[in-house]
Formats: structure tokens, sequence, C-alpha cells
């Protein structure tokens, strides 16, 4: 009989019983590549996780990852980082040259999954006796082959919607006529829904079966009977080694099924299941990972349910870490990667530690005492062509989380974390776009899952529809809508009582239902200041509650809060100096996982400098949210008020806005105007290079150049501005990000019709639209200019350092964002390279920047022109650190709070630059796949969603890695096609030629061949113009038909200058990009191309790209 | 918009909260008990109607109550018994294709008053720093209220199964005429506990109070200790019988307070913790297969096992805080878990622990029921 006493030392005694697995030292974790749709920085947020414990573990980590804004990339994550492309060569000679024991795929979304089972299906990992850990391939081949999928769960006697499968277009016809329209169509090992969609008829779905195969890896696809309409949850499992499983969160979506889950409105936990479905959907999801066989690590699993019966089918499972995951993480406070990393090398969850309550092991479920709420964010406005119609198809391009105590609070929080105008459900001047909306249209127009949609349920509940009624139309639950109703009922009394009349009482009780000052001041036509003072007199602030895994039944220590209006605090603020972080928000496109990088960093290193680091953030999908990066974290909103709570209840010496891009940016004013000290660079300065007129007056008082223009609010004024500089101009509205609505034209009357786009363009109507302090900036535009990015560095005794010059190798016009650059530069003269030098430092000095500025040129006949100076951390940051090896992130922020750039260097933290060895070449990735009617041309605006980034000895080879990693594969063998516009044929004959001398064969449009071969360049095929051939003018093969024929392995079309679409050369990009074939649009790319086909192929022998770990770059080790 | 009724929630230390009343109005204003807390996510209902909360104030961590309603299945007794509820939200709409009715009104039918708009997380941090106590909650004034709280008893000494126990004995089909005969001890049974049950056995429910006599009178194959609510120290009557059927070395399986009274029969004393295990997610590990459990909990009462005087041995721990949570008597045919194997609310998996009960009988009587 064992001896127990009553104690929690008992419990102590089982951590850590077993000893971790001793059989493996090395292990390589696959990370996931770019920011993509699908597959966001979430897994950097994993693969962090998982990097920093399997070193703590004491086994020599080898990371690959192409994605050089990744935390997991920075040198000390790993013993080696290989930032290469995820290719199945590349990553087999990264195993031939470090020979790891293990390979954990799991952490790096469907990317790592999908490269992890094509090395084990080529044979790589047995050759070198690489063990798959996390997950085996038979377990991923059950979960991602559709049909082997439901063959599973049939066996466990678990219910799907009635399917077949198609491996061609007249198969799923035959199928999808047997179950009868509508049908779903569902690829096999996608990401994100990729190819799916809903056929009402067989037109459509021939349409979509053609896709769907086509997105399909080995072109399968489900043809799948559709039950949209249908309430959709999640739920997010872990299993050991011990067949230990828990579950760690549910999931609800808001958005029924229909619509894709990364694109859904979701909740945890969730809301409207009894405890007996609960635990039916609970008891499903461990059969679902034993059969699977997922033997350790975390997994989700999909369920759809029949709100009128209750009947359950299971959708999916993802046998990895996923997106959710990540949310899981975040709404519940259990690390699942963390977790997961340590089950893969043999723990079991009763031997690991809650590292929340530290009293209790992981082995648990965590309770969790608040309500969690996400909503995606979409880019819509980015992609004209694009409809706004969600689907089975993710298409979103980040998210927010919000916690509150209630579905209410919770849901205002997180419509204001989207920082898209809204200040929450209602009231707010972007709900009067709806007055003019027929209540009938509102109530259909719910049908579709949209990204206004939840607005419109607002709108049509305002009116007095009833729940049952927009019940009908959009299935969305009713006890969501009466929720909503709540708010908007609130808003009546809130009307009726008015700002004088509020009590304690009803002041609370809106703050409750989560209404924002901000609403209030506008429903009562207040200033926001007077709203907040007047609440605050009424004793009514926020307090702050603690996320802690157990809703409060063990004394938790977390450093987690979310704010809420409830009796008592749990926030105890220490007295340490202490400095608040801003992080950036939502992902967008514009500002992404590079800000977060420079947040996180900030963070690391004031903390190793004995200063006690806050963030403040509400993104769910990176590392900047992880409770453990900084001393405390709280999840709000970064909106005025929101951060203002923080901020009294902590008390900061500092508060850093410069990092997280241009949200935190936006909010330096008013925080200093409160009173808030700010970090760094004044307001005043920042101001002052954001102010058109003040900045104009700058550069004239300092002698620099800029690109000749002026501002106008109608088409007339911007025409006279023309007419004094000349065309070509670009005119973009002011105040936006990201060349938001940018765009170069060719004469007056392209001026024109610009201008009345701006006019009338409705999503810039929220982001401002025009007016006097809004004009449209109209500049003449610098044809054929060199663009170069500068990052600087400057510290309060005045030294400034250049941290990075970029050479850009698209010409400007192509916004910076979307263009590849490359450091070193390596066309820029010496003279040129001090020169811009120079006008950054003297920028620098006459704005009193005290940390970080990056300067953009425009370099035209040996002038440099400035085009903007952004006194922040700029997207480039993290290359630049990737490249050179040094933390300019780091650097800035002990800068910003004092340091001299010398003390740094005596401290270590700031290194000389590692130049000379290599060639670093920075790609952007863009979305095109996603949004096939959209024309895949680059332009002034910025479209981007993430980068990678290709490093070697030189420039040819590493813009080819930058390629291959962007996944476009440059060829050295096969067709490739070239049209160019007349401006472009000269420059591109060097790679013309170099893809000749490598034995590639031309094809090109008359124009082009003629050109070519003029310049001694022999053109094998010659194909017809579309609009010959549609209008009969001539018989003969189009480039369309070699594409759809695949004769063609490459493709180089340069679009005629002006925003004409329908050219012949839209209709080839847009084929090409739906063929899967690489497009490149400018002749600049083109070129780089060529260098890089020509070294790969130099003395006839195609050279497989070489690998070197960035330890070994940078002279590390 | 439905007009709100101020109310307040007083406990025993003085510690005030400001909020609403909902479900049943009495007269005086008054609802008091003992105040626990529980932090299951989901099934309010079963939570509610399990009497092993007789004489308690139930307070739901989770923030919103009542969003699926309420279906007459879900029930786990006759009625509630517990003296109240306290809630941040009460779902106000329901929306359930299982639920009959809505919260509210369903708390009103059965006479139980609660409370709402509390900030329930510091209430139970409160509770879970000073421990449970009496309080009253309702409409009355604070003195009122107060003075209501100093006459609460609270659970401890207090003979609550009385109270819930039924008086008369019912029957409940097995899986088939001749499967095992159980007697089932109602201290408060629970009514997933009659199904599990029935799947293995006929089983006769009989009084809390019922003596061996009467129960050896229907010449069960085993007998069964239900949960139940409150302090197993006042149950000597229980005792009493338990130790006549134990001589007689009959098959015992024993739940909750069902566990308590066979442990004190064994001569092991109970210890009241601080503030109990109330929730749906506690970690037990089974020491025999060194497999966890996430199992549902309610007790305030512990075994010490090293006061046994009966050989047994620890089957089960509880992995948060290393509580006993199950023994094994090495030298009689009796075994007994703290935790709640049939759930209602709460996970499943230790669920084969009725089916281990079945593989008990079948050692010591050498045959198969059914
Ligand atoms: N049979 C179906 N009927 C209607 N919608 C469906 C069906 N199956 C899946 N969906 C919807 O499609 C979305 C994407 O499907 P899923 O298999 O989860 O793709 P992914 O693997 O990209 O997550 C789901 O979130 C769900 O909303
Ligand atoms: N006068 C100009 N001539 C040529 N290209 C320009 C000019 N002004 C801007 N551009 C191009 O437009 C892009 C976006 O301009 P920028 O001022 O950086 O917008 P944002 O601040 O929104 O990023 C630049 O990267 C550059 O390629
Ligand atoms: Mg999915
Ligand atoms: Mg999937």
């Amino acid at each position: 009989m064992i001896l127990l006493r009553y104690s929690k030392r008992f419990t102590e005694g089982w951590v850590f019983k077993v000893p971790k697995r001793t059989d493996i030292q090395t292990i390589l974790v696959i990370g996931s590549g770019p920011i993509v749709i699908g597959q966001a920085c979430e897994f950097d947020y994993s693969g962090t996780q998982a990097c920093r414990v399997l070193k703590e573990e004491g086994y020599r980590v080898i990371l690959v990852n192409s994605n050089p804004a990744t935390i997991m990339t920075d040198p000390n994550f790993a013993y080696r980082t290989y930032i290469e492309p995820l290719d199945v060569d590349v990553v087999a000679a990264i195993i031939e040259r470090e020979r790891p024991d293990a390979l954990l795929p799991t952490l790096g979304g469907q990317t790592a999954l999908n490269l992890g089972m094509a090395l084990s299906e080529s044979g790589v990992l047995e050759r070198f006796g690489v063990e798959m850990i996390g997950a085996n391939a038979v377990a991923i081949e059950t979960a991602e082959n559709r049909e082997r999928f439901k063959e599973a769960m049939a066996e466990i006697g678990l219910a799907t919607p009635i399917s077949g499968f198609a491996h061609e277009l007249d198969q799923a016809v035959k199928v999808a006529t047997e179950i009868g329209y509508p049908i779903i169509i569902r690829p096999s090992y996608i990401l994100g829904g990729l190819g799916t969609g809903i056929a009402h008829n067989e037109q459509e779905l021939r349409e979509l079966a053609v896709t769907g195969l086509a997105a399909s890896p080995t072109s399968e696809i489900l043809v799948e009977q559709s039950i949209a309409g249908w309430k959709e949850f999640e739920l997010e499992v872990m299993r050991d080694r011990a067949d230990n499983c828990v579950i760690v969160c549910s999931i609800e979506n808001v958005d029924p099924m229909g619509v894709h889950t990364g694109d859904s409105i979701t909740v945890a936990p969730i809301q409207t299941l009894s405890d007996v479905e609960y635990q039916y959907l609970r008891d499903m999801t461990f059969k679902v990972i034993r059969r699977i066989g997922v033997e350790t690590g975390g997994s989700n699993v999909q369920f759809a349910i029949n709100p009128v019966d209750g009947e359950v089918v299971v959708i999916e499972m993802n046998p990895r870490v996923s997106r959710s995951s990540a949310l899981a993480s975040k709404a519940t406070g259990f690390p699942i990667a963390k977790i997961a990393a340590r089950l893969a090398v043999g723990y079991t969850l009763d031997e690991i530690e809650n590292d929340i309550t530290k009293q209790t092991l992981a082995c648990f479920e965590p309770s969790i005492d608040y309500v969690v709420t996400k909503i995606p964010r979409w880019a819509f406005e980015k992609l004209p062509g694009a409809e706004p119609i969600l689907g089975t198809r993710m298409q979103s391009v980040g998210e927010v989380m919000a916690i509150g105590r209630t579905f209410t609070e919770s849901l205002q929080k997180a419509m204001r974390s989207l920082e898209q105008g809204r200040y929450g459900l209602n009231c707010d001047p972007t709900e009067q776009e709806y007055a003019s909306i027929e209540t009938a249209d509102l109530v259909a127009r719910t049908f579709q899952g949209t990204p206004e949609r939840l607005w419109w349920v607002a709108e049509a509940l305002k009116r007095g529809v009833s729940i049952e009624e927009l019940h009908d139309v959009n299935r969305i639950d009713p006890w969501f809508l009466d929720q909503m109703l709540m708010i908007i009922e609130e808003r009546e009394v809130l009307g009726h009582t008015g700002f004088a009349g509020m009590d304690r009482v009803s002041w609370r009780r809106a703050k409750r239902l989560g209404y924002s000052d901000a609403q209030l001041a506008y429903l009562w036509g207040q200033s926001e200041a007077e709203v907040r003072a007047a609440r605050l007199a009424a004793g009514v602030r926020a307090t702050f509650k603690t996320v802690d895994t157990c809703a409060a039944e063990f004394d938790a220590q977390t450093p987690y809060h979310y704010s809420t209006y409830e009796d008592t605090d749990e926030v105890h603020p220490s007295s340490k100096p202490k400095v608040a972080i801003l992080g950036s928000g939502p992902n967008r496109i514009g500002q992404g996982i590079e800000f977060d990088y420079c947040c996180v960093h900030a963070s690391y290193t004031l903390r190793d400098a004995g200063y006690e680091t806050i963030m403040i953030n509400c993104n769910p999908e990176t590392v900047s949210t992880d409770y453990d990066t900084s001393d405390r974290l709280y999840f709000e909103p970064l909106t005025f008020e929101d951060v203002m709570n923080v901020l009294e209840a902590e008390k900061p010496m500092a508060v850093i806005v410069s990092l997280g891009g241009q949200t935190p940016l936006k909010l330096a004013g008013q925080l200093q105007a409160a009173g808030i000290p700010i970090a760094g660079t004044s307001p005043e300065s920042i101001d002052l290079a954001e102010d058109r007129d003040r900045w104009n007056a700058l550069c004239v008082e300092l002698g620099i150049d800029q690109p000749p223009g002026g501002t106008a609010t109608t088409a007339d004024g911007a025409a006279a501005i023309a007419d004094v500089h000349g065309y070509p101009v670009l005119v973009r509205p002011s105040y936006v990000l990201g060349g938001r609505a940018m765009q170069i034209v060719q004469d007056e009357a392209d001026l024109r019709r610009a201008m009345a786009e701006l006019a009338a363009d409705g999503s810039l109507g929220r982001e401002g639209g025009l007016s006097a302090d809004r004009p449209v900036l109209v500049d003449r535009f610098l044809s054929d200019a060199i663009e170069v990015d500068v990052d600087a560095i400057r510290d309060t005794t005045g030294e400034t350092i250049i941290g990075g010059i970029m050479e850009h190798v698209e010409m400007a016009g192509v916004h910076s964002g979307d263009s590849a650059c490359a450091i070193p530069p390596q066309s820029l003269s010496p003279l040129m390279i001090s020169t811009l030098s120079e006008i950054v430092k003297r920028i620098a000095t006459r704005l009193e920047v005290v940390g970080l500025i990056n300067v953009q040129f425009a370099v035209k006949d040996g002038v440099a022109f400035v085009l903007e100076a952004n006194p922040r951390a700029s997207r480039t940051v993290p290359f630049v650190a990737k490249a050179t090896g040094v933390p300019l992130a780091m650097v800035a922020s002990r800068v910003m709070l004092g340091a001299s750039l010398s003390s740094l260097r005596d401290e270590g933290l700031l290194r000389p630059a590692a130049t000379g060895t290599h060639v670093a070449v920075k790609e952007a990735v863009l979305p095109f796949n996603r949004f096939p009617s959209v024309d895949p041309v680059l332009t002034p605006e910025m479209r981007s969603t993430g980068e990678v980034m290709g490093i070697d000895a030189t420039f040819g080879i590493a813009y080819a890695k930058s390629q291959l990693a962007a996944s476009t594969r440059v060829p050295l063998e096969g067709t490739v096609f070239i049209s160019l516009a007349d401006r472009d044929k000269a420059g591109a004959v060097s790679a013309a030629k170099a893809f000749v001398a490598a034995g590639i064969e031309l094809a090109a449009t008359a124009g082009t061949a003629s050109f070519l071969r003029s310049h001694g360049v022999e053109v094998a095929i010659e194909v017809a113009k579309l609009t010959d051939v549609v209008s009969g003018l001539v018989k003969g093969r189009t480039a369309i038909d070699l594409i759809n024929e695949g004769k063609i392995a490459f493709v180089i079309n340069t679009p005629r200058v002006g925003r004409g679409d329908q050219t012949d050369g839209a209709e080839i990009r847009r084929a090409a990009t739906i063929a899967k074939i690489p497009v490149l649009t400018t002749v600049a790319a083109a070129a780089a191309a060529g260098m890089g086909v020509a070294e790969m192929t130099a003395g006839g022998v195609h050279r497989a790209f070489a690998v070197k770990s960035l330890q070994e770059h940078l002279g590390l080790v | 918009m439905n007009s709100i009724t101020p109310a307040l929630l007083v406990l025993a230390d003085g510690e005030t909260f400001e909020g609403e009343a909902i479900g049943h109005q009495p007269t005086n204003g008054i609802a008091s008990g003992e105040v626990v807390f529980n932090t299951v996510m989901s099934g309010y209902q079963e939570v509610i109607t399990d009497p092993s909360y007789a004489g308690q104030i139930i307070t739901f961590t989770y923030p919103h109550i009542g969003n699926y309603g309420v279906t007459a299945v879900d029930d786990e007794y006759r009625r509630p018994f517990c003296r109240g509820v306290v809630v941040r939200e009460l779902a106000r709409r329901r929306s359930n294709w299982r639920s009959s009715a809505g919260l509210d009104e369903q708390l009103v039918r059965w006479g139980i008053s609660g409370i709402a708009g509390i900030d329930t997380r510091r209430l139970t941090r409160h509770i879970r720093d000073v421990g449970a106590m009496p309080g009253a909650f309702g409409t009355a004034s604070h003195e009122e209220l107060a003075a209501a709280v100093n006459v609460e008893p609270g659970t401890t000494g207090v003979d609550l199964v009385r109270e819930v126990s039924i008086t008369s004995s019912y029957a409940v089909a097995g899986p088939s005429p001749d499967a095992w005969n159980v007697v089932a001890f109602d201290y408060g049974i629970k009514t997933t506990i009659l199904r599990h049950l029935s799947r293995i056995a006929n089983v006769t429910v009989v009084p809390g109070t019922a003596t061996a006599d009467e129960v050896m009178a229907m010449s069960p194959d085993g007998v069964f200790l239900s949960n139940g609510p409150g302090d197993p120290q006042v149950c000597d009557y229980a005792v009493k019988e338990i130790r006549a059927l134990m001589n007689l070395e009959i098959p015992i399986f024993g739940i909750c307070l069902g566990h308590q009274l066979l442990a004190s029969t064994a001569g092991a004393t109970t210890f009241k913790m601080p503030f109990g295990h109330h929730g749906g997610n506690h970690p037990v590990k089974d020491l025999r297969t060194n497999r966890v459990m996430i199992t549902s909990q309610n007790h305030n009462f512990c075994v010490d096992h090293t006061t046994l005087k009966v050989a047994a041995e620890v089957t089960h721990l509880n992995l948060n805080d290393g509580t006993l949570e199950g023994l094994v008597y090495t030298d009689l045919p009796m075994f007994s878990v703290q935790h709640h194997p049939e759930a209602g609310p709460g996970p499943h998996e230790s669920a084969t622990l009725f089916d281990d009960f079945a593989a008990l009988l079948k050692k010591v009587h050498g045959r198969v029921g059914i």
C-alpha cells in the first residue's frame, strides 16, 4: 500500500520522471516560409516556441525557413539557421550537410507538412536515416488525403457528408449528378480552402472542378454534398505517446458552414452546445486523432452540426499545429506548440508543468471564464477585380482577437481592433454608409458571408428586423443575433438617457456591453475626451483580469491580461522601470510580420537591459502576443482609449510607438497630449515628415531633390500641376498606407479618369475621401529610375549609422514592398552610395530622429530624388538584420531609451555589418494565385503579403534562390515565353541571350520576336496575337494555347504603360497564374533572372543550389 | 428590454457583491447557503440539479449561463437541492434544438433563486483564497442579508443526505432480466449514474437510510454507494449499515460521498478541503495503467487514506493537488472513486469504472451477468 500525503509536493514528484528521448541529438525543424493568405505568422509563433523548447532540452536544432522577417530565423534560436528555399532538393542538401536524426514537420503549417511528405516520398529521409517525429507519413496521408480520411472516419463510425471522388472533370460531373446540387468541391492536400467552392448547377461545377483539380497537388478532388448553413465547430486536441488526450479549446463559428473557418468570425469557447453535445464532439475528436494516428502533438478536428436535429458530421482534421491552435493558445494560455515540441521528443502531458499556474501540470483541459472573439481582416480594396464575397476559399490576410467577460464585450473590442474605421458594432460615422440601403436588400445581403455581414445584420436589427427573419436568411445562430440585438437596444437606451443623464450604473452597463468611449461620443455628439472624463468622474474605469487556464481555481502568476468592466483589478504593477511597446495590430497588406518582429526585438533587448516590458497588441498570430515574450502582455485593441487604460494602470517611464508601423504611430500625438512619455523621435518630428507641405519646405531648406509636384482636390487642379511638370505623373491620396490607390497616369484624359476614381472610391471614402485637408498628391513620375531604400539609426548624441542600403531590382513605380531588392547594392556607384548616406544623415539630424528612420530614393541620371522619409521602423528592418547581422530593432530600442551607439558598440550589441562575402536578395510574395480575376502586374500600390530571402555568394544565384523561395522557379530547360512592351524590349536582350545559351528555347509574340532576332537572339516559336486570332484576322496558336497545352515553363510579359487592363498581356498573365506558371512582369526582373540562369549553367553544367547557414554567412561561427 | 431588479450577495466575512435578481423571487428576498464555485463551461443544468449541491449556492465561473436552455432529460435528480445560483450573465434567449425551456423560467419552476451580473471571478478568487463560506443573496437589505448569513450553518456537520434521499425504494431495469442485481443506496444518486449502472445490472434504488438487512433481503449480487451532499462524518447511520455489508463481503462500488462513507467504514478520517473540487477538467492518474483521465469533480471533503484501518491500495490520484481519488480494498471485494465517472456533466473517459464493477461481480460470483 503506497503512502501519500495531501500536499503539492507530491505532484511535483511526478514532473520530468521519465527522461526525454536520448537516441536523437539533432532535429531539423521546417518553417512555413513567406506569409501568404492561409498561412501567416502563427507559424513563426509556433516555430519559435518549438525551437526554444528543443534548445532548452539540449537538442541541436537545425532550422530551415525562407522568410527573413521571422523571429525563428534569428541566429540564436537554432544551432544552424538556413534561410533557403523550402524546396525538396534544397532541404535534401541541408540534410546531407547537417545529418539530423529527426525531422519535425508539424509546426510549420501545410508548407512544412507537405515538404516533409515530399522528403519522405522521395526517399531522402530514408537515405540519410532521418526519423519523422510529431506525425508519421501514414498519419499525414490519412488526414490530408480526403478519400483516405473518409474511409477512416467510416471505420470509426463517424458520419461525413455524402460524397464521391474525382480525378478528372467528367468523373466529377457524374458524382455530382448522383449526389445532387448544391455541391462543394474540396481538393486534397490544400491550404486555406484553395480550389474549394460551392456549385449550384453543372456549369458552376465544371468551372470549380477544373480549378479544384489544378489546386490539388495530387489532382484529386472530393465532390461533396453541400451542408452550407449548418453550424461549424472546431476542437483543438493534444495527444502524448502514453495515449493521454486533452482538448485545449473549443471554437464555434459565428459564420455557419460555407465560409472558411479562417474567414469566419469565431468564438471560444463553444456557446450554443449543451454538455451532452459537447462531450460527444470531445469523444469523437479523441477517436479521430487515434484513428488518424497522430501519436504526439496537436491537431484540430472540424465538425458541422445540423441546427434542426443535431446531426453531426466531420469536416476535416489537420494533423499539425494550425492557425486555430495559435488562436487556441492565445485564447486559453495553453502553449500548444511549446508542448507539442516536448511531446515530440518523448515527454508525456503529465510530465510537463503548466507554466501558467506553475502548480499544476499540462495534462488538463483549460477552463476559461471569459469570451474570445476572432475577426479576420481582408484586403479586397487592394485587389480590383476580386469580389468581396466569402466562401470556402480563405481570402483574409490577417485577424484580430479580443477578450471580454461577455460575447458582446469581446465582439465590440474585436471590431475596433480591426482599425477599419469601425468603433464597434454600431455608433460610428461609417454606419451612415448603410442609410441608403433598402431594408429588404440589407436583409437579403446578409445571406452571403462578406467582410461587412455583421454590420449589415446590426443595421437590420436596428431597423427592427426580427431575429427569426435574419436567421432564416443567414443561418447565424439566434443566440449570437440576440447578443447583437442587446448591443443595439442599449444604443436606444443610451440615446434616451443622454450624456447628461448618465450615472454610474448606466456607464457600467454600456461599458460591459463593450461600448467604446468613441461610440458614445459619436452617439451624443461629444468629444471622446469629454466622454472619458465624465465616465471616470462617475467612477467607471477599466479593470484588468488574468488569463490563467483555470478560471481562477488556482492562484496563477500569469503576466497575461485583458480589460473589462468588473469590480476588481488583478494587476499590481511593480515599481521597476517599465517600458510599454505598442504592437502593430492585425496583419494587412503593407503592415505585416516585419513590424511584429521589431516589437518583439524591442521587448527582448529591453528585458535584457533590465527594464520591465509591457506589450499591447491584438493580433493572435504573433510572437509579440506570446505571454512570455514580455514581462506583461495586454491583449487589447490599439485604440487611444484601450491603450490609455493600460498606460494609466501601468504608468511606464516610456512608450515605444515607432516599431509597430502606422498603427501605434497614429496614436503618438494623442498620447503625448495626454501626458504619456513617448520614447525616441518626437511626435512633432513624425508630423514634420508626414505633413506634405512642411516636408516639402524641409527638403527645400536642406537642398534635397524631390520629384516635382503639388497637391490638388479637383481634376482641373491636378491637370494644372501635371501641365507644369509634365506627364507621366503619379497620383495618390494623402494619409494612406502601402501606396493605397496610387497610380501612374500618362496623359490628361487618364488623369481625369484617375481623379474621378479617387473621388468616387468607396473604401477610400472610409479612409478619408477627398477634401482640402486630404488632397490628392500629384508628382512627376520618374520613369526608369532606380529605387533605393535606406534604413538608419540616429542616437541622442547625434551619431547616425546606416543600417542598410537596398537597391531595388524593379524600377521605381513598383511599390517598394512589392519589388525585390539586394544588399549590397549592385549597380550604384560608391559616390552615389555616399551621397545617399549623406542625405539620410542630413534628414535624420534635421528631424532630430532618435531611433530608426527609413528613406526611399529614386535615382535617375545620377540624381537622387527623395520619395519619402519615415522616422520609424520600416518593413525592411528584419531583412537588413538577417543580411548584415546587425540587430537594428534592438539597437534602435536601446537608443530610444537613451543609450548611445558607442556605448552599444562597447556592449557588443551593435556589431559591424558582415558584408563582402555574400549577397542577400529580398523578394516579395504576392497573393494573385488566390484572386485569379486580378491582373498580376506590379504597380505603385502594394499587394504583397509576405517576403522571402535568397542568400548566396553572387547576386544571380541569390536572386534565383529568392525566386524559387517565392515559387517562381527560374527555368534551366524547356520553353520561355517572352512578350514585351516596346520600351522594355532593349532591356530584355541580355536575359534572352542567357536563356538561349542555357539551352532554353524561346517563344515570343511577333514584335518581340523580330526585335530579339534583329539582336541575334534565336526565337524558336512565334505566336499569334490573341486579339487577331479572336477577331479572325489570322490563324495560328496563341500564347494562351501554348500555356494551356503545358508547353511553357516560364513567362516574361511586361505590361504596356498605364492601367489598360484588357490587353493581350493581361490575358496571358492571368492564364499563366491560373496554370501556376511563373510570370515576371518587369524587364528588370527578367534581366536578374537571366543572370541567375547564366551563373547556374556556366560552362554548360547545371549547378544545383549550394546551401550555407546564416551563422556561417554572418561569421558567427 | 427586461427591466432589472437590483440584488446583493453578502458573504460571511462581509464581502459584498452587486447584481440583479433572477429566477425564483423568495417572499423575504433572501436565499442563503454555503457559497461554492464550479468551473465547467457547459452543463449548468446537470450541475444545478445535482443533489450533492444541497445546502450550497453555486457560482458559475463561466460568464454566459443558459445559452442552450434546459431539457428534462438532462436533469440529474427529481429536483434541484442547491440553495441558489450566482452567474455573470444569464442568457435571455436560448438556442438549441434539444432545449424545451429557458433556464430563467426553469429556475422559477424549480423555486431556485439566482443572482446575475456578479463579478464571478472576484467571488471565485475570494472563495479560493479564504475558503468556501456561508453567504446570502437577494433583494433584501444588506443588514437582513448579513443577519441571514450569521444563522446559516454551512455544510460541515450537517446531515443533508436525509434531506435529499428518497423515502421508498424503486427499481431500474437493466439490460436483461437475468443481469446482475445491484442495490444502490440513494444518498442523492445522479440519474447518469443509474444510466450507467443499468447498463450492467437491474438496479434497486433504496433510501440512504436503508438497513443492511433490508438490502440483504433483496439478495443483491452487489451494492452501490452513491454520491451525495455534505459531510460524511454525520452519516454514521450509513456507515453502520455499510459495515454490516462489508462483513458479509458483498461486492461494493462507491462514488464520491459513497467513496468517503466506504473509507470511513474502513476506519479512515475525512477532512474538509479549502474550497473543494468543483469542475469538469481535473486530471486524475490511474496508478495501475499510468494513464491520465480528465474527470468531473464535485466534493468539499476528502479521505485521508493514511488513516485507513483496512488494507487498501491507492488506485487514483488527483494530479493537480495530489489528493486521493480512488481506492481498491486489498482483501475485500470493494473499490471506490472520489471523482464522477458518470460525468453528467463532464468527460466520459472514466466511465469504464462501471465495467470494472461488472468485472468484480463476475470475479466474485464466478459467472457472467446478462
Ligand atoms: N460539405 C460542405 N458543405 C458546405 N461547406 C463545407 C463543406 N465542407 C467544408 N465546408 C466549408 O469549407 C471550409 C474549408 O474546408 P476545409 O476542409 O476545412 O479546408 P481547409 O483544409 O483549407 O481548412 C470549411 O471551413 C467549411 O466552412
Ligand atoms: N515620383 C515618383 N516617381 C517614380 N516612382 C515613384 C514616385 N513616387 C513614388 N513612386 C513609387 O511608388 C511607390 C510607393 O510610394 P511611397 O511614397 O513609398 O508610398 P507609401 O508611403 O504608401 O509606401 C514607391 O515605392 C515608388 O516605387
Ligand atoms: Mg479547415
Ligand atoms: Mg486543412
